[in-house]
């Protein structure tokens, strides 16, 4: 697991007295889960919602920013718990924490962006059970101090977040042929001439299976750039 | 032939290791063998080879096709002028049908063979015959005026997503022209699904009158088995409408239609072995099965589903059942491999095809479901029936050891 090669390094990162405030190893906590390291394609978390709301650009972005929030303030608060929380009971106080959080994310949709928050129904709530929060309180925030740990929630959240909206720009644009954004309304990607010879909205892109291919194509050409990725067998 | 050997070995040095293209070795290697017998012989192991070898394999299976296929390009011609009230030499309707289903067969020959020798070039080994079958199999399942350019995506899409990232040739985890197919079911459902897409009344002229276009699998819904033809006259009698769809004479996917063409071509692949005879018997055996259980229990418990009362020898020559249980069912890397497994998986075929068929009217083709989803189960199908001859030769071994 990839979690445990960065639990490995942790030690280094608490040992050095002072250290600069974006040095390297820091900065590796906010780029490394963008590629490298990617909840999604490298690690294989999170699956479920990349499937269940990608069908919308802007519903994607609302659940990666929501993603985004309560992990970066979850990361913070474990982190700042970690020396107090016994470790027998660890699991349910990062529960209660991670549920707190989605439940705010959930009342401030509800009451500003109510249409979206319809249309996320229950996702938004399942949230709690994105392993990707839970591993990383697991994995990072009880071992580390609060600013690694804040980077290392943002760096991951932001990770999850850009397969998200990549997924969702590919499904939306040639399930739907445009993409809606709110306020603004529909943005044509796919030019009406396409139309007039007989191009149609590809219905299967809608559809979540298609999703799981989607998501499968970006980790092929992820692996094709970067083959350290690739296992050997 | 002379003249095609003499231009092979002309052209042969260029992509020979150090040649100009070395790259496209595959290409030139796919083309010398696909024209003649290849020179390579044994230089250890065994000698005695059988003779037959994947080229031979998929160009049987082709030719078992080719009944399917002619009796599809006449049924074309026979289906539109029917619906369009006109007189037709047969000369006049095998021309409007090749003129439909050449087109077909070259885009989904090109789209494939194109991605094909992409992915060998790129990976750089020898091009395999794979495709050729899929090739064919594939405009046979479509229905006649679906867009070319779909044809293409899903035949691309099919040959990468289900072939080529899971090994190539050989490796397949499901069937590639139902794939195909079942993407454009999904993708396009308009162009594979409803009353418009199976007979082609395009080309002048308007459809006669009580013209609807449906499908038997789709009059069958609603009218249970009193089934009427292309220009909307009733059949006289469910033996009339059996005979019609057992020759073939009925609207639907170009290759489907005629069981007796399919059987035709299912006797040479029995009798070549290309094609396991279990799971074409069990196949249609489980769809018999499960046509008999909804006429049994059809009249008592559901009066309202007319669908459930249509004979079971009738259901088994509807729609795309014979021809995906001889053609597609039988593709010997998507299959279960055991033998025990094959009567299994040829008799959940047939059974889930024709329940599919039946309780879902959303998927009147069921066996296309019934297949893919087979497909996927083939190796469980294995597993256990492996494991079940381990626990009976065990249990065998345990007895002696007391006695």
């Amino acid at each position: 697991m990839s979690t445990e090669t960065l639990e490995e390094k942790l030690p280094e990162v608490a040992e050095v007295p002072k250290e600069p405030l974006f040095s390297s190893k820091n900065k590796r906590l906010l780029t490394d889960p963008l590629d490298d390291d990617n909840p999604i394609t490298v690690q294989v978390l999170g699956i479920c919602s990349a499937l269940a709301i990608t069908v919308q650009v802007q519903q994607a972005v609302v659940m990666a920013l929501s993603v985004v929030f309560v992990m970066f303030f979850g990361n913070i608060i474990i982190s700042v718990l970690r020396d107090i929380i016994p470790s027998r009971i660890r699991i349910i106080v990062q529960l209660v924490v991670v549920a707190s959080l989605v439940i705010l994310v959930n009342e401030i949709l509800k009451a500003f962006l109510p249409d979206i928050s319809e249309r996320l129904s229950v996702f938004v709530g399942l949230i709690i059970t994105n392993c990707i929060i839970m591993g990383r309180f697991e994995a990072f925030a009880m071992g580390n101090k609060v600013f690694p740990s804040a980077l290392d929630g943002i760096g991951n959240a932001m990770g999850y977040a850009w397969i998200l909206v990549a997924v969702a720009i590919a499904r939306e644009v040639f399930g739907s042929g445009a993409i809606s954004f709110p306020g603004i309304g529909q943005i044509k990607f796919i030019p009406d001439g396409f139309f007039e010879f007989g191009y149609a909205n590809n219905n299967l892109m809608i559809l979540p299976p298609m999703a799981l291919i989607v998501v499968g194509i970006i980790i092929w050409v992820q692996r094709s750039r970067n083959t350290k990725l690739i296992e050997e067998n | 032939m002379k003249a095609v050997d003499n231009l092979l070995g002309k052209v042969r040095p260029v992509f020979e290791k150090g040649g100009k293209l070395e790259k496209y070795w595959p290409v030139y290697d796919a083309l010398e063998t696909f024209a003649f017998v290849p020179d390579h012989t044994t230089s250890k192991g065994a000698h005695i080879r059988d003779s037959i070898d994947m080229k031979r394999t998929m160009f049987l299976v082709i030719l078992a096709m080719i009944p399917a296929l002619l009796f599809g390009v006449y049924n074309l011609g026979y289906q539109h002028f029917m619906a369009m009230g006109q007189e037709a030499t047969l000369i006049e309707m095998a021309l409007f049908g090749f003129g439909k289903l050449i087109p077909l067969i070259i885009v989904s020959y090109g789209v494939g063979l194109g991605v094909e020798f992409i992915f060998c070039i790129k990976k750089g080994h020898a091009i395999y015959e794979g495709f050729l079958v899929s090739g064919m199999l594939i405009p046979l399942i479509m229905p006649v005026d679906v867009p070319l350019w779909m044809v293409g995506v899903a035949t691309a899409f099919s040959v990468v997503f289900v072939k080529e990232v899971f090994g190539g040739t050989g490796m397949n985890i499901l069937n590639v022209a139902l794939t195909a197919r079942a993407f454009i079911f999904f993708a396009y459902p308009t162009e594979m699904a409803g009353n418009k897409v199976w007979i082609s009344t395009t080309g002048g002229g308007s459809t006669v009158d009580g013209y609807t276009g449906e499908t038997l699998l789709g009059q069958a819904v609603e009218r249970g088995a009193n089934f009427y033809d292309a220009a909307g006259t009733a059949y006289a009698s469910v033996a009339d409408s059996f005979m019609a769809s057992f020759i073939g004479l009925i609207p639907g996917s170009i290759g489907e239609t005629s069981a007796l063409a399919i059987l035709l071509g299912a006797a040479l692949l029995i009798f070549t072995g290309i094609g396991s005879w279990r799971i074409i018997f069990w196949g249609i055996v489980g769809g018999a099965v499960m046509g008999g259980i909804f006429n049994l229990i059809g009249p008592a418990y559901f009066p309202d589903n007319l669908y459930l009362q249509v004979p079971w020898w009738h259901q088994l020559v509807m729609g795309g059942f014979l021809f995906g249980v001889v053609f597609m069912a039988t593709d010997p890397v998507s299959a279960a491999q055991t033998t025990r497994g094959k009567v299994y998986y040829g008799f959940l075929i047939g059974l889930l095809g024709i329940l599919i068929r039946v309780v879902n009217p959303a998927y009147p083709e069921g066996i296309m479901m019934a297949i893919l989803f087979m497909n996927v189960m083939a190796p469980t199908v294995d597993h256990f029936v492996v494991q079940a001859n381990i626990n009976k030769r065990l249990k065998r071994f345990k007895t002696l050891k007391t006695a």
